[in-house]
Order: C-alpha cells, then sequence, then structure tokens
C-alpha cells in the first residue's frame, strides 16, 4: 500500500456541537473549526432528530456563513430619504438602541398596542412572546398563520397533538405510510430516515400531492390530487370504513367523545351542544344498564348509536350516530368524491380498505405492562400500524382545518392515535383537548398582558374584540372574521396598518420575517403600502424595524436596520416552551453554542431583546428597583422560571445539575448542554411511552413537569363544541357575544361544522372555472428554505431560476412548449414566467418553487442574478383578500376559521407570451448595496487550509502506464 | 480491494445531501479548493464531484420520478486512465480508487471525454481535473473514529441510499446488498466495468384490502344500536 501523505492537520481543529439552522428541522451538527472558519458540518450521530445524517442546506452552512449578503452594522434609513429607496448611515449599536428605547417607551406608556412585532420563520417564539406580553402589546405573532395553524389547530382542537412538530408517525413499526401535502421538507432529516426504515420492512409508501417529485418520487403509490380537495378525498375514505364496518368500536368508546349525546333542536339555543348533567359531565346512554351515564366515567358500557331522549324531552342523539349519518350520505361516496378530487372511484375504496386492513388485520403488540387512566392494568399496548403526516398542502388553503380534522377522523376510526406504529405525540404534547390558555384582549399602558398574546378560544367570549364586536389586535386575529386564530395573521398586518383598520400603529418590528417580498401576498401591493403616506407626508406605518442577518428586500424598507448573527455565531434555546425537538419516545430540546467569531459589528436578537427589557423595565426582567436582573440572554435563560423548576432548558436543572425536567435553576447548564454536544434527551420509560391521553403514569408525569395542568384523561373530540358555540352565534342562538355583520353571520353557520367537512375553498367559489381554470401552488425544494437558503452560492447551483411547472399533456393540448414563456393571471394581477413541462404533475395544476424569484440587488446577488432576472415569486398573483363578493367589506383571503392565509387556493389561467421577452415580469428596481457591504466575489476558492496532494510514485508510472 | 458505492434507486429523494456534502468535504479536501464561478452572478457554476439528474419514465398519472446520483465510477476498465497523456490519472492497484494525480495533470479533458458518466471536471482555477477521491482523505484517517472513515456522502445521506465498501469482499454491505437487491452497473455495455451499482426500486406486491362486504345502512345502525363495548 501506498504511504499516504497527512491530509489535513487535525490538531490545528477543533470538533464543535451546536444545532443547524439552515431550516426548522433543528439537527444536531459537528462542526470543525480550523483558524475560525469552517472545515466541515457533519451530523451528530448521537443527535436524537437526525442521528448523523444532514441534507444538503446543512451541509451548505459554510456558505451561509460567508454570505456576502450578511449585515454588518446597524443602520438607519438616511434622513431625508424615502423609505424603500435603500439609502442608509451606519449607526452604532448604542445611538440604534438609545432611539428605539425611546420610542418603545413612549408607545408602553402610551398604548401598547401601537407596537406591532411579529417574526418570521424563528424558532423564538417563547422568548419574543413573553417580551410582547411583558411590552403589554396584543400585536405579536409569528408566523403561523401564513404557514401552517390549520395542521396545528386541527390536531390540538381533536386529539390532543397535531402533524409537525407535535407528532410523529411511528417510523419504527408503521406498516403503512399516507403522505398529504407535503412539499420536500417538514420535516426534513425525520422523515428520510423515517421512509427508508419503512420501505426497508416492505411497508407500503402512499402519497397525496399534486405533484411527484422529492419523497413522492420513492412513494409506492402516488395519487395525483386536485389542490384543495383533500378533505373530500379524507371523507370519502370514511364513508368507506363506515359502510365496511372498518372502524375501531375500542378505541372510539374509550377515549373519544363518541358515545356523547348531542342536543337535537334545531332552531333552539342549546341545538347541538352535548347533554350534560347538573355537574356540567356529559352524557352517555349505557346499553346494557339502560339509562343515561356519566361519559367520562370508567367501566361504562355507553350506546355508540341510536336515538333518545333526555330527560328534560330534548331529542339526543351519540356523536358517532351523527356520524354515520354523515358521513354515511352518498354525497360522500367515493363516485361523488371523484368527481371533486379527481382521485378515481376505485382507488379511493381499495386505499380506504388496505388501511383497514393494515389496521385491524395487521394488528401489532408490545408486551409492556401500563396503567390507564382508571387505574386498570394492561398487560400490553396494541398497535394499528397505520401512520400520517400532512403539512401545508393541506393546511394553507380556506378548508385546511376542516381537511386536516378529517384526516385525524380518519386516524381516530383507525385507532392510530398514540398508539404503536401510528401516529404518536411528542413531548410537551399530548395535551388536554382543547388547550386551556386564552388569548389576551386587554391592555393598558406600562402593564404586561394578563395571558399570553396567543392562545386558543373555545367560545364567542374568547374572542378579542370590543363591546362592538369589532377587532383588538392589528392582524384581526380572534375576531368574526378569523375565530381561532391561534398563530395570529401575519400576512394582514400590514394591510390593515396602512389602512388604519382596525387602528393605526406607530412602530412594526420585524423579526427573520421577510414580508416585502416572500412572506407576504400580493408584493407590489405591499411594498406601496410600506411607501405610503398620510396627508401630513408622514408614513402611515410611521416606523419600521428589520431586524435579520442577511440583505433582504425588507431589510431594503427599514427606517431601522438591527444586524443579528449568523446561527454559527451565537447561543440559543430550543426549548419545549416553544416548538420542541422532541421525539415520541423521549422529550428533548437543545442549544446552540457560537462555533464563530462574528468579524462584523452584529449582535444577536435574543441578547437586544433581554436588552430591551431590561432599558424598559418588565417586570419579568427588571428586580423590585427596576434594575436589569439578567446579565444577557444566556443568565436569563438558565434563571427564569415559568413556574417553580421549570424554566427554558429541561436538562442539567438542580444546583448540582441533577436534576431532569424540573429543578432549580443551574447557573452551569450552559456548560453541561455543551459537554453533552449541545442536547438533552429525557427517555420516557416503557410503560409511559403509548397511549399516553389515557397513560396514567405518564398523566401524572406530565402534570409533574408542568407539561399539563391535570393529570386528567384527554379525551378527543371528533365532535367539536366549540365550533357548535361559534355556530350557533351565527344563527343568533347564543346566550353571549353575537356577530352583528351578515357576511360574519353567515361564515359561521357554513364553517363551523362540529364535524369535519370539505367545502370549495374560497377564492375558487369567487372565480369563475372556465376563467381561471388551473390550481397554483407553490412548494420548497428540498435543498432550499425560503428565502434564507437561496442565496447560498453552492445552494444556487443546484436552483438558480424557478420555473412554473406544468402537465406536458396538458401543456401539449394548449400549444405551450417546453421552456417557452407565458403570462400567467389570476383575479388578482398577472406575471409573466418561463415553463417547464412534466409528467408527473396533476392536470389541472401548476406549481413553482417558493422563494427562489428575488428582486433584483438583494442578498448579495448581482442586479442580473438569474433569481430576480427569470425567477418569479407567484405571490404577484395572490391577493390577501377574497375578490369583491356580494358584501361591502373585502374579507381576508385566509381560512374562515383559523385565518390560515389560504395561498394554495390560487387559481389562475395560462396564455402564451408572444412579445419575445425572455425575462420574468414584473420587475421591481434594483435593490442599492448598503454602506459597508463589499462586492460579491466572482470567483470562490474556499479552503481553511492548503491541500496537500496525493502524489502518483514515478515507479507507478513507468511500470503500470 | 475493489472500493465503491451503491447507491439505493429505491430511497433516493434527490435532496442533494450528497452532493453538498462532497463539495464541502473536498473544498478542504485533497484536490480542493473547488472553484466556484459567478457564484454570486448571472451564471453561477462550479466544480462538483457528484451531481443528481433527475428524470422522469412513463407518463402521467403513471410517471415514475428517478433521482439518480453520479459521480466517478472508479471503473475497472477506467478509460479515463488509459488516454491521460501525462500519467497524472490512475487506479490504485490497492483498492481501486481512481484519482488525478495533481502536480502532474495539465488539465487537457481528454479524461473528461474518455468518460461516459460526466465524472470528470475542469477546475478552470486550478487548470487541472478534478473528481470523486472516494474520500481517500477520509476512509484512512485513523485520527477519525472508525465509523467515521467514510465518503462524506456516504455518512450524510438522509435516506441512508448509500452504501461504501469492498465489492471483491463477498460478505461486505456492498456486496450482500447489491446481491439480495440485483444491484446493477450504469451502461454496462460500454464496457467501463464500473464498481459503483445502484439498487433499483423495490417492486411491492398489491397491498391486501379488509373485506367485510357493503350492508345496507338500515340493517348496519339497527345492529350497532345494540352494541356494547366497556369504557
Amino acid at each position: 500500500m501506498t504511504a499516504l501523505p497527512q491530509f489535513e492537520d487535525h490538531s490545528k481543529q477543533e470538533k464543535k456541537y451546536t444545532t443547524c439552522y439552515m431550516c426548522a428541522c433543528r439537527c444536531g451538527i459537528e462542526v470543525t473549526v480550523e483558524n475560525n472558519q469552517v472545515r466541515f458540518i457533519r451530523g451528530n450521530r448521537a443527535h436524537p432528530v437526525n442521528q448523523g445524517v444532514l441534507c444538503a442546506k446543512g451541509n451548505a452552512g459554510i456558505m451561509k456563513q460567508i454570505s456576502p449578503a450578511k449585515l454588518r452594522n446597524p443602520m438607519r434609513r438616511k434622513p431625508g430619504t424615502e423609505r424603500g429607496a435603500g439609502v442608509f448611515e451606519e449607526i452604532s449599536w448604542d445611538e440604534a438602541l438609545d432611539e428605539l428605547t425611546a420610542r418603545l417607551r413612549n408607545i408602553r406608556e402610551t398604548d401598547p398596542k401601537r407596537l406591532a412585532f411579529f417574526t418570521g420563520r424563528d424558532q423564538m417564539q417563547a422568548l419574543t412572546g413573553l417580551w410582547a406580553q411583558q411590552f403589554g402589546t396584543i400585536n405579536w405573532a409569528a408566523h403561523g398563520g401564513f404557514c401552517s395553524v390549520n395542521m396545528a389547530a386541527a390536531g390540538l382542537y381533536m386529539m390532543g397533538h397535531a402533524f409537525w412538530e407535535f407528532g410523529d408517525p411511528d417510523w419504527d413499526r408503521t406498516k403503512y405510510f399516507m403522505l398529504w401535502g407535503v412539499a420536500e421538507d417538514h420535516a426534513s432529516n425525520p422523515i428520510k430516515l423515517g421512509i427508508e426504515k419503512l420501505k426497508r420492512r416492505g411497508g407500503k409508501f402512499v402519497s397525496i400531492n399534486p405533484v411527484r417529485t422529492g419523497y413522492q418520487a420513492v412513494a409506492d403509490e402516488w395519487v395525483p390530487i386536485k389542490p384543495g380537495t383533500d378533505g373530500a378525498l379524507a371523507l370519502s375514505m370514511v364513508h368507506v370504513l363506515l359502510s365496511r364496518e372498518q372502524f375501531d368500536w375500542d378505541f372510539l368508546v374509550r377515549y373519544t367523545n363518541a358515545p356523547f349525546l348531542v342536543v337535537q333542536t334545531p332552531g333552539e339555543r342549546g341545538d347541538g351542544m352535548i347533554l350534560r348533567d347538573a355537574d356540567g359531565q356529559p352524557l352517555a346512554w349505557d346499553n346494557v344498564n339502560g339509562g343515561f351515564v356519566n361519559g367520562m366515567e370508567p367501566d361504562i358500557t355507553p350506546a355508540l348509536f341510536g336515538e333518545y331522549v333526555a330527560p328534560d324531552g330534548r331529542p339526543v342523539k351519540p356523536v358517532m350516530q351523527l356520524i354515520a349519518e354523515k358521513y354515511l350520505d352518498s354525497q360522500y361516496a367515493p363516485e361523488h368524491a371523484a368527481k371533486v378530487c379527481g382521485v378515481p372511484a376505485e382507488q379511493i375504496e381499495r386505499l380506504a380498505l388496505e388501511m383497514a386492513h393494515v389496521a385491524f388485520k395487521e394488528t401489532i403488540e408490545i408486551e409492556c405492562e401500563w396503567t390507564d387512566w382508571a387505574g386498570r392494568k394492561h398487560d400490553k399496548f396494541v398497535g394499528r400500524p397505520v401512520s400520517m403526516h400532512a403539512m401545508r398542502g393541506i393546511s394553507a388553503h380556506s378548508n385546511g382545518f376542516q381537511t386536516c380534522r378529517a384526516l385525524h377522523l380518519l386516524q381516530i376510526l383507525l385507532g392510530t392515535v398514540d398508539v404503536p406504529g401510528g401516529h404518536r405525540a411528542k413531548a410537551p404534547f399530548p395535551r388536554h383537548v382543547p388547550p386551556p390558555i386564552k388569548p389576551a384582549k386587554h391592555t393598558a399602558p406600562s402593564t404586561p398582558l394578563s395571558s399570553p398574546p396567543l392562545g386558543f378560544p373555545t367560545m364567542p367570549e374568547d374572542l378579542v374584540i370590543d363591546d362592538q364586536g369589532r377587532p383588538l389586535r392589528i392582524d384581526k386575529a380572534y375576531s368574526w372574521e378569523a375565530p381561532i386564530a391561534n398563530h395570529g395573521l401575519m400576512h394582514m398586518v400590514i394591510t390593515n396598518a396602512v389602512n388604519g383598520d382596525p387602528y393605526p400603529i406607530d412602530t412594526l418590528i420585524f423579526f427573520m420575517a421577510n414580508m416585502a417580498w416572500n412572506s407576504t401576498m400580493n408584493t407590489g401591493d405591499i411594498q406601496d403600502m410600506l411607501r405610503a403616506k398620510n396627508d401630513d407626508g408622514g408614513y402611515k406605518i410611521p416606523f419600521l424595524v428589520v431586524v435579520d442577518s442577511f440583505h433582504s428586500e425588507t431589510v431594503n424598507f427599514a427606517d431601522l436596520v438591527l444586524p443579528d448573527t449568523t446561527y454559527l455565531e451565537r447561543f440559543d434555546a430550543i426549548s419545549m416552551l416553544d416548538r420542541p425537538i422532541s421525539d415520541p419516545d423521549s422529550p428533548c430540546d437543545s442549544i446552540r453554542y457560537p462555533v464563530i467569531e462574528p468579524d462584523r459589528n452584529v449582535r444577536p436578537w435574543q441578547e437586544v431583546l433581554v436588552d430591551l427589557a431590561g432599558r424598559l423595565g418588565f417586570p419579568a426582567f427588571t428586580d423590585d428597583q427596576g434594575q436589569p436582573k439578567y446579565a444577557g440572554y444566556t443568565d436569563f435563560i438558565s434563571r427564569w422560571e415559568k413556574a417553580p423548576g421549570i424554566g427554558f432548558l429541561a436538562g442539567w436543572r438542580g444546583e448540582q445539575g441533577e436534576k431532569s425536567m424540573r429543578g432549580e435553576p443551574n447557573p452551569d447548564q450552559w456548560e453541561r448542554y455543551r459537554e453533552n454536544q449541545c442536547f438533552f434527551q429525557h427517555h420516557l420509560p416503557e410503560n409511559q411511552r403509548f397511549y399516553r391521553f389515557a397513560n396514567r403514569d405518564y398523566l401524572n408525569w406530565a402534570k409533574e413537569v408542568g407539561f399539563n395542568a391535570t393529570a386528567e384523561p384527554i379525551l378527543m373530540e371528533l365532535y367539536s363544541e366549540t365550533l357548535q358555540r361559534f355556530r350557533l352565534a351565527g344563527q343568533g342562538l347564543y346566550d353571549g357575544p353575537m356577530p352583528t355583520d351578515a357576511q360574519d353571520k353567515q361564515r359561521l353557520v357554513d364553517y363551523f361544522d362540529p364535524l369535519p367537512i370539505w367545502y370549495l375553498s374560497l377564492e375558487e367559489a369567487a372565480v369563475s372555472e372556465q376563467e381561471y381554470p388551473f390550481h397554483a401552488v407553490n412548494q420548497r425544494p428540498m435543498h432550499m428554505y425560503h428565502s434564507w437558503d437561496s442565496q447560498n452560492a453552492w445552494l444556487r447551483q443546484i436552483t438558480a431560476q424557478n420555473y412554473l411547472y406544468m402537465n406536458r399533456g396538458r401543456a401539449q393540448r394548449m400549444g405551450i412548449a417546453d421552456e417557452s414563456w407565458v403570462w400567467v393571471e389570476s383575479h388578482n394581477g398577472r406575471i409573466r414566467v418561463q415553463v417547464k413541462l412534466m409528467e408527473g404533475c396533476q392536470e389541472d395544476t401548476v406549481w413553482t418553487w417558493n422563494a427562489i424569484g428575488k428582486q433584483s440587488g438583494a442578498w448579495g446577488l448581482s442586479a442580473d442574478a438569474p433569481e430576480s432576472r427569470r425567477g418569479f415569486l407567484m405571490n404577484h398573483l395572490i391577493s390577501e383578500l377574497l375578490p369583491p363578493g356580494s358584501g361591502d367589506r373585502r374579507i381576508t383571503n385566509s381560512d374562515p376559521v383559523t385565518g390560515q392565509a389560504a395561498w394554495y387556493d390560487l387559481k389562475v389561467k395560462i396564455t402564451p407570451a408572444t412579445d419575445g421577452a425572455e425575462c420574468s415580469w414584473p420587475e421591481f428596481d434594483t435593490i442599492k448595496p448598503l454602506p459597508g457591504q463589499s462586492e460579491s466575489p466572482d470567483e470562490l476558492r474556499y479552503q481553511t487550509h492548503k491541500a496537500v496532494n496525493l502524489r502518483r510514485s514515478l515507479k507507478d508510472i513507468l511500470t503500470r502506464s | 480491494m475493489r472500493l465503491g458505492l451503491v447507491i439505493d434507486l429505491d430511497v433516493c429523494v434527490g435532496c442533494h445531501a450528497c452532493a453538498v456534502a462532497c463539495k464541502q468535504w473536498n473544498s478542504s479536501g485533497t484536490t480542493g479548493p473547488l472553484t466556484d464561478y459567478d457564484p454570486y452572478g448571472a451564471d453561477p457554476s462550479g466544480v462538483w464531484f457528484n451531481r443528481i439528474r433527475s428524470f422522469e419514465v412513463g407518463e402521467y398519472p403513471q410517471s415514475k420520478t428517478v433521482n439518480f446520483p453520479m459521480s466517478c465510477m472508479h471503473c475497472e476498465t477506467a478509460e479515463c486512465v488509459t488516454v491521460c497523456p501525462t500519467g497524472a490519472s490512475y487506479k490504485r492497484p490497492e483498492d481501486g480508487i481512481v484519482l488525478v494525480d495533481q502536480d502532474k495533470c495539465m488539465g487537457c479533458n481528454y479524461c473528461a471525454w474518455a468518460c461516459p458518466y460526466g465524472a470528470r471536471e475542469l477546475d478552470q482555477a486550478s487548470g487541472t481535473m478534478k473528481k470523486c477521491t472516494l474520500c481517500v482523505d477520509r476512509i484512512y484517517d485513523e485520527v477519525l473514529p472508525e465509523a467515521e472513515r467514510q465518503p462524506a456522502c456516504v455518512l450524510t445521506c438522509p435516506t441512508r441510499a448509500r452504501y461504501f465498501g469492498d465489492l471483491d469482499d463477498p460478505d461486505s454491505a456492498v456486496s450482500t446488498v447489491v446481491r439480495e437487491r440485483g444491484g446493477f452497473q450504469s451502461m454496462p455495455e460500454l464496457g467501463y466495468n464500473p464498481t459503483n451499482h445502484y439498487l433499483p426500486p423495490r417492486v411491492q406486491p398489491p397491498a391486501q384490502q379488509a373485506e367485510n362486504p357493503l350492508v345496507s345502512l338500515q340493517d348496519k345502525l339497527k345492529e350497532w344500536m345494540a352494541k356494547a363495548i366497556a369504557k
């Protein structure tokens, strides 16, 4: 063997651990650092999320770290220049924070809700939400209303956890996996690892998606569905299961409200509510003993079907009877659903029966003693190994909430929730249904909110409205327009603020939210709105603060820019109080620890938030003398307690770091995390890993560690009284707040069905099918994540331009050629884009990658970069408001229940472009470079040490050539 | 030894993790840096050793999308070696890895013409040909833990679609999986005898379906009313 040279000097390198932040997956990474440069990033083998693997984005971290688009210094818009003109001057941190503090103090002391603070794809909502609560403004939310609130809310109001961050398929045991509306992401690496395990075991993977790329490419069966019709497909499968008697009786009786009796008195107050006894307990009819029983008691034998008469004479029916009557109706039969969703009737029926077979004939059992909520012992966990996952393809529609509930109904009928092989909750879930927190309503000068700004309404009394029923929040969340808006409506903030509807604001802070570009609908108009002025010449949004790490399109509009670090340069806490990285068997949390020293005048936003909190005198951040309590972010994270012993990080608590999950603050906590590769994992004992909604030991433990307020069992609500209360309010039959506007009333009646329904999406119903025959949707590619990553020097060599993808046959019938240019038009606007034809695309659908298109000059890219010349945003076609309808008021283009932005409802028409132009339209002005910004290099030769060549010996050449 | 890679097309989702991991490792690797041209400009491109070709087979709605990563196949009959005028291009006798000696290469591109797999690229800045080294600078590095002495692409693959090992050893993981799954070479008819193999997509038998017959709703509801399950 030829002797190999020493290729690199490992003694000059250091391996450090931290958490990736190229997307929201938060994989553990091992970073090899050399001379304060990154030599190599790989997945951490020991980490629970990714177990050593790492995706393309994670592997491209180096190019994010050295991006020429990094912000270098705080800046203010140069006085005398226009907002959006991009003329800035650099200022010091002191100047920036003094100015901001003074302005915020004034707002806080007069009318706190004139501060609107919205965050984008950050993972710091526990901190930013707390900060907003302490400031006293209700005008805070993150990006969930734009992204996936439908999916989160559907799960939390029905089964106690949800898809994505609150639950996972049981990858090690599932035998049948159905993926609905998932782009190539969410979650990134865990799904990839899981799909391989499933396929290796011989399990079946079915993918419901209009496009066959990414995960869909390796599906055993690809079901090309029309966007926005997944609810019809799911409910038709419910029909099939019911009509073949393929549902889990035991599961329904024991763990759901299927047996509870529902009052049937249409037109009267109390109609559709659950019949209760004098103590408020839900009633069921006991089949064996005859008579009404408390439905929460163990060892009853409640009827699932039948019609009964309550003691007070009112007719009642069990929830399950209503379910059977509703979904056995022929409108849900596969023949009808096929016409709606484009999936053949025989396929609908077959998929339902395949799942039923796996659920009931391929049941798995795990031998393990466990105790249920009533104290009864069981000797095994029974698993029905069918699992599902869904994300934005379900969520980003105006019918997404009910659609996602339909999926959960399917799962519950098959008995696959939190069981072996099914879909399992991730700590801190499961939680009680519905969750107990209510959103804050009342603001007062210099006063923190009495509850968090976001919460979970269960009745009209919980709405954040005034006595006249008008919205109190700037985004109108928790108003009659969006009653269960659990994640806010980020996409309405600018429009409402500029229209002064419900009121004008003073300061708008955006953190990591590219609201002037791809994280908004109707981009051109939004940019105009940011520039809009009053008659007196002042901006309608008087002060705009943008916090970001990079030169985004939104930074260009700022009045004040606060530059953040990259993820390799800072501390961070990925907390269970926030969005967890747990897996079903173990609660987990993690940190980031700086591995690179920043080379510019930037500060982590978390540090700045803690600093501002101290300056502004927030009670939770200051002592009795009004002095800042915390030395900085890390001190705050390790010492702040939500409740005694409960803090941001669950690991190494207690004075000696000897306690897990709950314990006194440990001043060395960050170091203990660092010693443990920056993550903490608590392994649940085996008897606490399944049926947790009914598992006594788990429920007791979940209460002890602060996940849940009580150890009561978690009942799944197939039938939602929350929705019924709002529906009654819409019908004028509610003893409490009711809407006065006719449109509001009708929306409650139409959409707040206490059982899942499908309806045509609002935009689709409002525009002509003949004129706009195509559905238009976005996906995120696996190698990019929103606008953050598409500027990456390596990743943009994979994709620097997005196309409009069309079904080849359909395009050819329309005379549209591959790579030709077309006009795509919606009711809101039009764009000119380049087309690519493909087979794997549903015929009535067109799609593109999101966030590839950029505004010229942003992100350190040249003015003629393909991202701006030929790339495009579909967002220009989407309005944040529905087309003008019968009422005077333009209603938000969102799900009527949750306010989720309905951007996948878009309908378009496509015509060949004949002007010969070979660039996309609209074009935007080129953004100016920032002060201090160096020119982006035109060649990169990145290495952290000189390469050591492996020489071929002369002998080898002479003897073997 | 005959070291090489096996790539499982049944689970490759085209995520490009392997391509970027390779780029990253080799930037500071034995033939680094891997130049990027116009990285922030109108026409970004660069030197990559691993590229993913995605294509479709069949017609909608039965079409299949295939993601096909391609890098040097470390062929037994590596004509890229035969044609090299300087002797820079060679196949190591001890493990079969095909390499380019950066000191001897003059960048004539002849090897790139000879390779049917597109494995070789000219680095315009260094004026030399570069390609997959099978991470020769990782696999023998005794400072690394043994589990990490594998190519970067193999370690990173999120769907565990990549295997590395000795195809001369019938008991190795790579040989076993090629045998069990019917692994194949790309374009064997050209006679290069590539060491790298691909595993075809698994073919599933049709799934079984639940068999209860349809019954009338009236009859069923009557029966269901009487059924008693204990909570």
